[in-house]
């Protein structure tokens, strides 16, 4: 069974249609990278994943995992192990790194029937994962992305992947905004992750990130639709000759 | 969605999971009905009070008679009727219990139901390894136990009800009571002062830190009975104590009227801290039922050095009119003021602060958090007055509100008067709705609605929950999540 198919979704966003027959297969194991111009729908997909209010499917389905996805409420989704890194993490003041970090992983634990951490086994369990991605406890005891920098907002994001350990990750133009070492570390981080029963999607606009996590197939999204899916090596010619074939078909 | 229809009922819900709505069974001594002067004669004699302060009650009632209730606020409720209702309604155990063992079992019960430890070596709220805290219970008119006073008196405090205070300690009571707030202060104050019939006395002699957490925990329990309590606490020089106040009543469908007066002297060096937590029944849904809390809490920093703070987390009652507020007489004394304000459902609230700054260098810091959801109405307002002696004083307001749906309020009425050049004051306000940013991502962390939004007003309270004492804020976040259920939709 695949972890993820999405069949034939279309999808509006104040009556205009963004996604227009979109149809993509993730089995277990497989990265697949969703490239495309700006303004393609590549944020429409990933928000209409993790179940974001005002976008109105119009038609297709998204089964997950054996499941109706789109029948979850957001939270419900998460706790079934669909995480969003988000291209604009939020900030939210006042609220504690470590205590947001916390309330997400008991959520999910008691979802699974899990017991939830005491304060000290859980601080050791983030503290051995955020190590690699050069988290230290200053960070973690911050609000919550509040006054961080574009690199540390992504690499936060990827340590909450860490920590909830979903079994599909979808990352939002995670290599937005990021230097070549900052890419270096959150690339590492996903890497990491690499699981034979996690399926992860990354949208991204440029190839840069693909050559530190190589997916296993790519495709590209224009006009609301999969134009077209290849190997790494798409990838590549996307870098040489740019989306300029596809955007003819712009209406 | 169907999950929005989901939370309008939760919402509905919500008046009615009120968790300490229940009511004790228990036989009560009370008062006829209605209020003249033989009520409070039999006030005063029930209570085999000396005859000063049955004068001064006299006194208080004959002005309250030619008193109108104060109109300025922004709230609406119909006219009260104080003739129906009771004004003294207590446990019919006999006399006041000299020992716990003599506490009727069916009130340490309703305590314990409440969290409350009644017996020394339990407590507060089940909070493993929290210090223990010294408890006056009052119990609609009168205080059914204080713990730890033998403890406390080795070092010279003292901690009872303000009955016992009256006959033990006249002279004390005498020269402080309505030295904070005259009985003619305002119209609640003026009824209060008539026919207050319990709360606590404190007194921290010279030269003591008070060396545990004091408090007291009010329960209204008896039908059409309003609860008038004093409370008064004197921290003379070089003291410090920290005093908090807890409050529940049963969910009835008429409204009931809690009009309490608190007083605090802080002599030279002296630190009070005050903090409350203010849950009592709110009202339900439809706003039937819900306590009216009109309270006049205000605290005198007399001495140099002097300092007093308010913190105060008022979640329940059906209309909140409550300023607690400082007047700095002494050179370098520093006023508080801490609030989270939560209305949900019809809830209404009026509440602020009022800082008078009289000595040299005085400093006042203000800090309010005000939360509306549902249909609720919620205005802060606070005096801040630099009087012409007050030489380089300062004052630092910031108010924010947040606004959880479209159907709610929020308003902020600063009062500003300075009469010395050299006094600065500061005033910030924001008013932000919940940012729906935010709760998607809690929610796709796995968050539900309801969590996210705890989690979300939490943080935007953090300032204040940070100025409770551990025992109260663990509470506090708790109540600040079960007031906002069903708040988002």
């Amino acid at each position: 069974m695949a972890l993820l198919e999405i069949r034939n979704l279309h999808v509006k966003v104040e009556n205009k249609p963004i996604l227009n027959g979109v149809n993509l297969k993730i089995e277990p194991g497989e990265i697949h990278a969703i490239m495309g111009p700006n303004g393609s729908g590549k944020s429409t997909l990933s928000y209409v994943l993790s179940g974001r209010d005002g976008y109105q499917i119009t038609d297709g389905e998204i089964i997950y995992n054996g499941i109706d996805l789109l029948e979850l409420e957001p939270d419900q989704r998460a706790r079934e192990g669909v995480f969003l890194a988000f291209q604009y993490p939020v900030e939210i003041p006042g609220v504690v790194g470590l205590t947001f970090l916390k309330t997400a992983l008991n959520a999910t634990r008691i979802h699974r029937g899990q017991n939830e951490l005491d304060a000290m086994d859980f601080l050791k369990f983030v503290r051995e994962k955020a190590q690699s991605l050069e988290i230290d406890d200053e960070m973690l005891k911050r609000f919550v992305n509040e006054g961080f920098s574009g690199g540390e907002k992504k690499r936060m994001e990827i340590l909450q992947m860490a920590i909830l350990q979903p079994k599909l990750a979808i990352l939002d133009e995670t290599d937005s905004g990021l230097d070549i070492d900052a890419l270096q570390v959150v690339s590492k981080g996903i890497n990491a992750l690499r699981d034979a029963n996690r399926g992860m999607l990354l949208i991204t606009h440029y190839q840069r990130l693909l050559n530190y996590v190589r997916p296993d197939k790519v495709h590209v999204l224009a006009n609301g639709r999969i134009a077209r899916s290849g190997d790494e090596a798409l990838a590549q010619e996307l870098e040489e000759k740019g989306y300029a074939e596809f955007n003819v078909f712009v209406e | 969605m169907s999950s929005h229809i989901d939370t309008i009922k939760k919402s509905e819900l919500v008046g009615d999971q009120y968790k300490y709505g229940f009511v004790t069974d228990i036989e009560v001594d009370l008062a006829p009905k209605g209020l003249n002067e033989d009520i409070v004669k039999l006030i005063s004699h029930k209570k085999d009070e000396p005859d000063w302060m049955l004068e001064w009650r006299l006194k208080a009632y004959r002005h309250w008679l030619k008193m109108k209730p104060p109109e300025w606020q922004k709230v609406s409720f119909d006219p009260i009727d104080y003739q129906d209702a009771y004004y003294y309604a207590a446990p019919k155990s006999g006399n006041k219990p000299k020992s716990l063992d003599e506490v009727d079992p069916t009130l340490i019960e309703t305590y314990n139901k409440l969290g409350i430890p009644l017996r020394e070596q339990e407590v507060l709220a089940g909070v493993e390894g929290a210090p223990a805290v010294a408890v006056d219970a009052v119990f609609d008119s009168v205080s059914v136990a204080t713990t730890y006073k033998a403890k406390l008196e080795e070092v010279g405090v003292i901690f009872c009800s303000i009955s016992e205070a009256i006959h033990t300690y006249p002279e004390l009571v005498k020269l402080y009571l309505g030295s904070v707030v005259p009985f003619g202060d305002n119209y609640f104050s003026a009824l209060n002062s008539a026919v207050f019939t319990d709360g606590s006395f404190v007194y921290i002699p010279k030269g003591i830190r008070c060396p545990m957490e004091l408090s007291t925990y009010f329960r209204i329990n008896q039908e059409n009975t309003g609860q008038f309590e004093r409370t008064l606490i004197i921290a003379d020089e070089d003291t410090h104590v920290s005093y908090l106040e807890g409050c529940t009543a049963p969910m009835r469908d008429e409204h009931q009227l809690h009009a309490a007066v608190v007083e605090l002297i802080a002599l030279e060096n002296a630190e009070i801290k005050y903090s409350t937590v203010q849950n009592w029944y709110p009202g339900d849904s439809k706003g039937k039922g819900g306590i009216y809390n009109f309270v006049t809490k205000r605290g005198a920093c007399r001495g140099d050095n002097s300092k007093i703070s308010w913190t105060q987390v008022e979640t329940g009652s059906a209309i909140t009119w409550k300023y607690p507020s400082c007047i700095l007489q002494g050179d370098n004394s520093v006023g508080e003021f801490y609030s989270i304000a939560i209305t949900n459902n019809y809830q209404q609230a009026d509440t602020g602060t009022k800082m008078i700054h009289i000595g040299e260098n005085t400093k006042s810091r203000i800090i309010s958090k005000g939360i509306s959801a549902g249909h609720a109405d919620q205005t802060y307002r606070g005096l801040v007055r630099m009087q012409k002696r007050a030489e380089k004083a300062r004052n630092y307001t910031q108010c924010d509100s947040l606004l959880i749906g479209d159907t709610c309020g929020a308003h902020t009425v600063p009062y500003i008067e300075s009469k010395n050049p050299t006094a600065q004051v500061e005033h910030e306000a924001t008013t932000s709705r919940i940012n729906e940013d935010q709760l998607f991502y809690c929610r796709q962390r796995g968050l539900t609605d309801e969590e996210a939004v705890s989690l979300i007003v939490n943080g935007f309270c953090r300032e204040v929950l940070q100025t409770l004492p551990m025992e109260f804020a663990v509470e506090a976040q708790k109540l600040v999540g079960i007031s906002l259920e069903g708040s988002v939709g």
